[in-house]
């Protein structure tokens, strides 16, 4: 077991370090230039402009040294200045990164708490209204575009209803808790400041709906088809002959053994959630690290893509490890090989 | 007799019509809507009463009428006209992703499994480390760097979208090298090209297949998405995602963006009916049940 968390861990880690030479060499190679995207057409055409800006932000060195000076401050935890918003990237990201924690922490949540127990029934009441309630639900959530669905909740639920706030995170008048955490949830129980905290979660309801979505229909889907698999098995069988009741057949036997698929689905799909987070934030105006990524990817803001690359990189590649981790506890078998 | 098994036989009792259509009804209809959908591509300027990028501000947001079934937007343009010219790129981005990336995967896993040994090893890696970056945010990355454009677009989403199926393609090719056809064709005298891509690769075709048309629906939706974002078409090309952007804000005026919208659903789920359709027929062991 040792061995095996010794290798996943080093693995792990080579995999970071290889990601940032990626993340380096793609914001380095490709045509899109800084200088020109910042300093506007009128500086540009100015080449004494260009080049102090150049000297500036350490664009004139050679390639290797620049990806020497990123290590040595990735090593400090310093990922460099952004272009875009003259600060220093980690304090931008620490700024925007807990509205995207809270938002993307609660649907994944909400879409666990629905999606398995959805899956399971399905899978038992195979072909029974709630099986097709399921799949109706998954086949929306797989296929509707984010963007889309964010767009039509809005609509519906503040446009023509008026029974859910508008977009952001709070009411613009609202009075805000003192910064702790950044996660407004938690800082407005901290500070007891329930009629704020009531304004958030109401503001909540909409966006965490719509990042659900897809993740709650891969979860119902993978739920169903994993369920339908061991309800098939023979210890299945062995159970019911035993005469045992079927509540506990199916939580009991059927339900551990289709957790594996769940958990990997389940691990990949909060990763992803940034993902969706990037279009639910632009059409709620929800100030998180879906809107700052976008905006710098737009800006072509090196420093600030580099380190939002790595650092979903990391967790990405922190959660596949977890993932791994949680096989070794639910199935021991995945750690003989 | 379990109750799966009891279930089963109910089923095979229920009449032929209705087997026929739960087997093949939704793969069907997914069908009929992808065809309409080549239909309005190729069709577009037959099928359409108004040149999609008309600017009539005298008419601008007018809800849908007699006149114009779907409405105008911003810019007193036909909704309607716009979502059949929409077609056009969805179909040509998802086609060209899907196609180029999966063409080019299965090259690179087909020769790792063939080869083994150190070039395995290397390609292998390469396609780890590819897929260790949540692939949306890594497009979005590269298609800003290349610039706004259809075809940045697409070459952003290729760097993203080859290595799952460099993955299969390994694994399958894998299980093939040890069958015996391969050593009688070593044998016969064939060349190595000629025994991986004219024998073992079409042996090892099926859950390709079944691969790319269950990701053509995903594709069209990852394109719209960063189409959405502004990093897709260049204005005013008519491109449902860069649509349903032009009208998030019209709150009162839902027609501009959900037309568009439901213009995507429907293609993505098609695909997925489809998808699911063409599983069930070559491998009936993957059979939904």
């Amino acid at each position: 077991m040792l061995r095996y968390l010794i290798s996943r861990v080093a693995t792990a880690f080579a995999m970071v370090l290889l990601a940032t030479l990626v993340i380096f060499l793609i914001a380095n190679t490709v045509p899109g230039d800084p200088a020109l995207a910042q300093l506007g057409d009128l500086a540009a055409s100015n080449p004494e402009f260009v080049k102090a800006f150049r000297a500036k932000w350490g664009l004139d060195l050679p390639i290797w040294h620049r990806y020497l000076i990123f290590l040595e401050g990735l090593a400090h935890g310093d990922f460099g200045i952004s272009i875009a918003s003259q600060r220093p990237v980690l304090d931008d990201i620490r700024d925007f990164a807990p509205a995207t924690i809270e938002l993307a922490t609660i649907s994944f949540i909400l879409s666990i708490l629905i999606g398995i127990p959805l899956g399971i029934l399905a899978a038992v009441r195979r072909d029974s209204w709630i099986d097709h309630v399921a799949r109706f639900v998954s086949l929306i959530g797989v296929s509707a575009p984010t963007f889309w669905l964010a767009f039509i909740m809005l609509a519906l639920f503040y446009g023509m209803m008026e029974i859910a706030p508008g977009p952001g995170r709070v009411d613009p008048i609202a009075f805000l808790p003192p910064r702790v955490t950044g996660l407004l949830l938690i800082d407005c129980v901290l500070a007891k400041d329930w009629e704020t905290l009531n304004d958030a979660l109401a503001h909540l309801v909409l966006p965490a709906t719509v990042l659900a979505a897809a993740t709650l229909g891969l979860i119902t889907r993978t739920t169903r088809a994993a369920m339908l698999e061991s309800l098939s098995q023979d210890y299945v069988r062995v159970a019911r002959a035993k005469g045992l009741v079927e509540p506990h057949i199916v939580l009991g036997h059927a339900l551990p053994n289709a957790l594996i698929p769940v958990v990997t689905l389940g691990g990949l799909a909060y990763a992803n959630l940034l993902t969706g987070a990037v279009m639910t934030e632009t059409v709620f105006s929800w100030p998180g690290l879906g809107r700052y990524t976008f905006r710098s990817a737009v800006s072509v803001d090196f420093p600030a893509i580099m380190a939002i690359t790595f650092i979903v990189a990391a967790v990405y590649i922190a959660i596949n490890f977890l993932v791994d981790l949680s096989y070794a506890v639910l199935d021991p078998r995945a750690v003989k090989r | 007799m379990s109750a799966a098994a009891i279930e089963t036989a109910a089923a095979e009792q229920a009449s032929p019509r209705r087997r026929w259509l739960r087997r093949y009804g939704l793969p069907l209809a997914g069908g009929c809507v992808i065809l309409f959908w080549f239909a309005a591509a190729l069709l577009a300027p037959v099928m359409s009463s108004y040149n999609p990028d008309f600017v009539d501000v005298a008419n601008r947001l007018q809800p849908p009428t007699a006149r114009h079934l779907l409405g105008t937007d911003a810019l007193g343009r036909d909704v309607l006209s716009r979502v059949l010219y929409g077609s056009r790129i969805s179909l040509i981005a998802g086609f060209s992703v899907v196609l180029v990336g999966a063409v080019f995967g299965t090259v690179l896993g087909g020769i790792a499994a063939y080869a083994r040994g150190r070039a395995e090893e290397l390609l292998m890696r390469l396609t780890d480390l590819v897929l260790c970056f949540p692939p949306i945010i890594l497009a979005m990355a590269i298609a800003a760097a290349l610039g706004i454009g259809t075809t940045n677009t697409i070459i952003a989403m290729l760097v993203v979208w080859w290595p799952k199926y460099a993955r299969l393609a390994r694994s399958l090719v894998l299980v093939q090298r040890s069958q015996e056809y391969v050593e009688a064709a070593h044998v016969l005298g064939f060349g190595h090209a000629h025994i991986l891509f004219r024998q073992v690769i079409p042996n090892a075709i099926g859950p390709l297949i079944v691969m790319v048309t269950l990701d053509l629906g995903n594709a069209i939706l990852v394109f719209a998405g960063l189409s959405f974002l502004g990093l897709g078409v260049v204005p005013p090309t008519p491109e449902w995602g860069a649509m349903v952007a032009e009208g998030r804000e019209l709150v009162q005026q839902w027609w501009v963006a959900t037309f568009p919208g439901l213009a995507i659903l429907s293609v993505v789920m098609g695909f997925n009916f489809v998808g699911d359709g063409i599983r069930d027929w070559l491998d009936p062991h993957a059979r939904r049940r």
